[in-house]
C-alpha cells in the first residue's frame, strides 16, 4: 500500500477515534493539561527566580570613596585600570559635584540639612567609583586589588578614602550562597516537576489504551500490522498534546493575571509574571506544543508496544 | 492445504491439543466439536498464530505457519477470515467501516473499498444498516457484520469459533446459512460448535475432540459425544 494513502488512513482513523471516544479522550487532555500546567508554571517560576535574583545582584556594588582633594586625572587613571580586570561588568564614575547633587537630593526633605549643607563653602564629598562584577563571588578579588592599588598608591596619592566592601562583605557572601542555592532547588524541583508530568501522562496515555486492547487484538486479526493498528494511536497521543498544551496556555493567563493582582504591593509595583507571560506567550505556547505532542505520541507509541507483540 | 502434524500445545502442564494430526482440504466444510475446554479454541488459536504449538507442527499450503517471521505474519492472517461466539466488532465503528477496515488494512483501494463493501453488505443482507454501530445492531446482526468483515478480502479460510453461541434459533439457521453460501463460493470452512441440530443437518465432516485429542473424524459425521 502506498505510504500516502496508509498515512491517510492512520490519520483520519486516528481523527474519528479521537472523536468517538470522547469521555477518553477528554479525560486523557484533562490530566495532560494539567501536567503541562505545572510544567508551563514552572518555567515562569524559574524565570521569576532569575530575574529576581538577577535584580537582587545587580544592587551588589562595591563603593570606592576618594578624597575630596583627589585628583580627578588619577581617579580615572584608577578607573582605566580596573576596567582592564576580568571580573568587572561595569563602573561609574560620580563625580564631586554629582555626589553633593545626589546627597542633595537624598536629603530634599530634611530642611535642617539642606540648612546646613548651604552654610559649607566647599563640597565636602569625594568622588566615587561604584563598580558592578560579572558575579557576586568576585567581589572579593577586586576589593584586593583596590586595596594593593592603594598601598602602592605612592607619595601624592592617598586618595582613597574608604572602600565600602570590607562592610558589606558578608552580606555579599551571604547572597552568593543563596543565590546558587536557590538555582540549583529550583532547577531539581523544575527537573521533578517534569519528571511527574511525564510519568502521569503516560499511565494516562497507557490506561486509554488499556480500554482498546480488545480492538488492538481484533485488527490485529483482521490482519493489520504493526504500524496500521499503532499509527491512529500515536495520532490521537498527538491530539491529546496538541489539545492540552492549548488548554494550559490559555489556562496560564487568569492564573498570571491574578498573580499580578495578588503581588502587586509585594514586589513594589512590579508585574513579573503577567508581562511576562504576554510577553513569551508564543515561547511558552511552543514548548508546551512541542512537549506535549512528543509526550503524546512516545507515551502511545509505548503503550501500544505491548499489546502488539506476537 | 491445512495440515496439523502431530501438534501438541502445553499449558503449564495441561496439554490443550495433544498429538493432534488431520489435513483439511481447500474447500472443505469442516466442523470440530467437542466439550468446552476439549481444545478446539486452542487449535485455533494456533491456526492463527496467536500461539505457538509446544511441539509439532501446522502447514498452511507448504508453509510451516509457525516460522513466518512476525512481520510476514498479518499478511498471513489476511488470507484467514475469522469469526467469533462474541462478535469481536470495533465498537466505536459502524458497520460499514467494521468491513471497510480489513480491506483498508490490506491496504486496497479506496475505489475497491468502496464498491466491495456494499457489495458484502447486501450478501449479508444489511444493505440497510451500513451506518449503524454495533451496538444498535442485535446478535445476529453483529454475526453477520463480522462475517462480512472476515470474507471480504476474500480469504482462503473462513475460520468460524462458536459464531452461534449467542443466537437465537432463527438467528443461528440464517448465520450457517450464509456460511453454506460462502463455502459454495469456494471458501474453505472451519466451525466449531456445540449444537447439535447444526451439526446433523450439515452432514459434512466432523472431527470430534475430547481432552485434547482427535477421537473421531467422519467425513459426514454426527453429533456424537
Amino acid at each position: 500500500m502506498g505510504m500516502f494513502t496508509s498515512t491517510r488512513r492512520i490519520v483520519r482513523a486516528g481523527f474519528i477515534n479521537f472523536w468517538r471516544n470522547a469521555v477518553v479522550s477528554l479525560s486523557a487532555i484533562f490530566v495532560m493539561s494539567i501536567a503541562l500546567f505545572v510544567v508551563g508554571s514552572t518555567i515562569l517560576f524559574s524565570n521569576f527566580l532569575d530575574s529576581t535574583l538577577e535584580e537582587i545582584k545587580n544592587k551588589v556594588d562595591v563603593n570606592v570613596y576618594f578624597n575630596p582633594d583627589a585628583q580627578e586625572s588619577d581617579i580615572f587613571l584608577m578607573k582605566r585600570s580596573l576596567e582592564e580586570l576580568p571580573e568587572v561588568k561595569s563602573i561609574e564614575y560620580i563625580s564631586r559635584d554629582q555626589a553633593i547633587a545626589n546627597f542633595k537630593a537624598r536629603h530634599s526633605n530634611d530642611y535642617l540639612m539642606t540648612q546646613a549643607l548651604d552654610e559649607l563653602i566647599d563640597n565636602p564629598l569625594g568622588a566615587i567609583l561604584n563598580i558592578k562584577a560579572k558575579d557576586t563571588s568576585q567581589y572579593e578579588a577586586i576589593a584586593k586589588r583596590i586595596k594593593s592599588d592603594q598601598e602602592t598608591a605612592g607619595p601624592g596619592g592617598n586618595l582613597i578614602y574608604s572602600v565600602n566592601f570590607s562592610k558589606n562583605k558578608v552580606v555579599i557572601d551571604k547572597l552568593t550562597d543563596i543565590t546558587n542555592g536557590v538555582e540549583k532547588v529550583s532547577f531539581a524541583i523544575l527537573l521533578v516537576l517534569i519528571a511527574i508530568a511525564i510519568v502521569i501522562t503516560f499511565n494516562t496515555i497507557r490506561l486509554a489504551i488499556y480500554v482498546s486492547r480488545e480492538e488492538i487484538a481484533i485488527m490485529r486479526l483482521v490482519g493489520a500490522n504493526n504500524s496500521f493498528v499503532r499509527g491512529p494511536f500515536i495520532v490521537e497521543g498527538i491530539m491529546y498534546g496538541m489539545v492540552a498544551a492549548i488548554v494550559a496556555t490559555a489556562l496560564l493567563y487568569p492564573v498570571t493575571h491574578w498573580l499580578r493582582d495578588a503581588t502587586q504591593n509585594f514586589y513594589g509595583g512590579v508585574d513579573f509574571f503577567f508581562s511576562y507571560y504576554i510577553n513569551h506567550l508564543n515561547q511558552i505556547f511552543a514548548i508546551l506544543l512541542v512537549g506535549g505532542v512528543f509526550l503524546g505520541a512516545v507515551s502511545s507509541f509505548l503503550a501500544v508496544r505491548r499489546y502488539l507483540k506476537v | 492445504m491445512i495440515y496439523f502434524d502431530n501438534v501438541t500445545k502445553l499449558y503449564s502442564d495441561h496439554a490443550a491439543v495433544s498429538d493432534v494430526t488431520f489435513g483439511i482440504e481447500s474447500g472443505e466444510f469442516l466442523s470440530i466439536v467437542g466439550h468446552s475446554g476439549a481444545g478446539k479454541t486452542s487449535l485455533l488459536r494456533l491456526l492463527l498464530v496467536e500461539d505457538r504449538p509446544t511441539s509439532g507442527a501446522v502447514f498452511f499450503e507448504k508453509t510451516d505457519i509457525h516460522r513466518i517471521k512476525a512481520a510476514h505474519v498479518p499478511e498471513y492472517r489476511r488470507r484467514i477470515g475469522t469469526v467469533f461466539q462474541d462478535f469481536r466488532l470495533f465498537p466505536n465503528k459502524t458497520a460499514y467501516e467494521n468491513i471497510a477496515f480489513a480491506l483498508e488494512a490490506a491496504g486496497r483501494t479506496d475505489e475497491e473499498i468502496r464498491s466491495d463493501v456494499p457489495q458484502v453488505l447486501e450478501l449479508v443482507d444489511l444493505a440497510s444498516k451500513a451506518l449503524h454501530f454495533p451496538h444498535e445492531l442485535s446478535g445476529g446482526e453483529k454475526q453477520r457484520v463480522a462475517i462480512a468483515r472476515a470474507i471480504i478480502s476474500q480469504p482462503d479460510v473462513l475460520i468460524a469459533d462458536e459464531p452461534t453461541g449467542n443466537l437465537d434459533p432463527v438467528n443461528t439457521y440464517d448465520i450457517i446459512q450464509i456460511l453454506k453460501k460462502i463455502n459454495d463460493m469456494g471458501t474453505t470452512i472451519i466451525l466449531t460448535t456445540h449444537n447439535k441440530g447444526i451439526i446433523d443437518a450439515l452432514k459434512k465432516r466432523v472431527v470430534t475432540m475430547e481432552n485434547g485429542k482427535v477421537i473421531r473424524d467422519d467425513a459426514h459425521g454426527k453429533y456424537i459425544l
